[in-house]
């Protein structure tokens, strides 16, 4: 009886232990989500990108729709100072991933991980409502 | 097969061109599974690197004043890259030069970047295909395939090419660059790809000087071809034949 109790409490143990695992504190990313569902993106974003690198770099096509520039800036976190973390921050989008599944990635020693700042400015600013705008207005006045 | 939806009413003739690559690609994408296509156009149609164009430099030695570097300053800003202090290991995309005829007393100053030949000897050595020139001319570097064994930098007459020896950070997001690769002038490539000019050329434009045109070379309209048919220029070091895309004027 003993024993089974004892198994028992080993299965609940790695259960919870699995569990904590899989709650990944991911940070959100500040545009709309991918079309193509994140699963499709976790095994994927690498081939996307080298794909489209090569179409920006070799060829001077821009109007790509996966770069490194766009990954950082959508994905950016704000530290304590309201300004976007660099790689070297733990809390950094690519870091927590890469570090969970134990992928080295070498991105960084030349693009920065930190978006440009007219990227920023616009996935920051994004239009507010027309409505919203009208009540921001009234209550100005007012 | 996926075959694209034809507008029928456009008339064949009115297709621009881009309609016509947009649609050749669209039909060389065969689906093979669900999730699987072929692409067989040898890369996207969208592509503004054309070999329509070739972009170059004219530079007018006789306005470039010595004392002047806004040229080597606006690189630097837009670029990233800078003096520490380290010349033997600094990075240098473009660098003032100056010369002296010892016989006669004769001075001159010149700007010198890389010089995006035709037949650039960079692209030759390269053991990994990463120096490499794009269909307008502009000789670039894909540091994901650089190793760093700088064979281009002895291979380059004008001394164009630098080595990143130490670690950078926050690199500007349209011009990286890492320690162990090599890099130079890219022709400000991230700005003609949307229709601008180097920003050497805004720098020079800005001082008054206005010692350098920036265009395309196989435009026979553009203020770089007729200044080149009209005036004579050179290329540095012409006896190599390579056929640099940056000619200077009265030197």
């Amino acid at each position: 009886m003993v024993r089974l109790l004892a198994s028992f409490l080993i299965w609940v143990a790695l259960l919870g232990s699995c569990a904590t695992a899989q709650t990944l504190d991911v940070p959100k990313a500040l545009g709309d989500p991918h079309p193509e569902g994140n699963a499709f993106m976790r095994i994927n974003h690498m081939n996307l990108m080298r794909h489209d690198r090569d179409q920006t770099m070799r060829l001077g096509n821009r109007d790509i729709k996966y770069s490194l520039k766009e990954c950082v800036a959508c994905h950016v976190v704000a530290g304590p100072d309201a300004l976007p973390i660099s790689v070297e921050n733990e809390r950094h989008f690519c870091r927590t991933c890469h570090e969970y599944a134990a992928v080295k990635i070498d991105c960084f020693q030349c693009h920065n991980s930190k978006p440009d700042p007219k990227v920023q400015i616009r996935l920051l600013g994004k239009v507010p409502d027309i409505s919203e705008l009208a009540r921001y207005i009234e209550e100005v006045s007012e | 097969m996926k075959l694209p939806a034809i507008n029928f009413s456009k008339k064949p003739g009115e297709m621009n061109r881009r309609d016509f690559f947009k649609s050749g690609a669209a039909m060389a994408t065969v689906t093979l599974a669900p999730g699987v296509t072929l692409m067989a156009f040898g890369g996207d149609a969208n592509a503004a690197a054309s070999s329509a164009n070739r972009w170059g430099l004219l530079i007018d030695v006789n306005k470039c004043a010595s004392d002047c570097t806004a040229c080597v300053t606006a690189c630097s800003d837009e670029n990233g890259w800078e003096n520490t202090g380290n010349p033997e290991t600094d990075a240098q995309w473009i660098r003032k030069v100056d010369l002296k005829d010892n016989k006669t007393g004769y001075e001159v100053s010149l700007p010198v970047m890389c010089q995006h030949c035709d037949d650039a000897p960079c692209v030759d050595v390269c053991p990994t295909g990463a120096s490499f020139k794009r269909t307008d001319g502009i000789v670039l570097v894909d540091k994901h395939t650089c190793i760093g064994c700088r064979y281009c930098m002895m291979a380059c007459p004008f001394k164009a090419r630098s080595f990143v020896h130490e670690k950078v950070t926050d690199q500007k997001s349209h011009a990286p660059r890492g320690k162990g690769t090599v890099e130079s002038c890219t022709l400000c490539v991230h700005r003609i790809d949307v229709g601008g000019r180097p920003a050497c050329v805004d720098a020079c434009d800005a001082t008054g000087h206005g010692a350098m045109v920036f265009g395309d070379l196989k435009d026979p309209e553009s203020e770089i071809s007729k200044m080149l048919s009209q005036y004579p220029s050179t290329a540095l070091r012409a006896d190599l034949g390579l056929n640099a895309g940056v000619r200077y004027q009265n030197l």
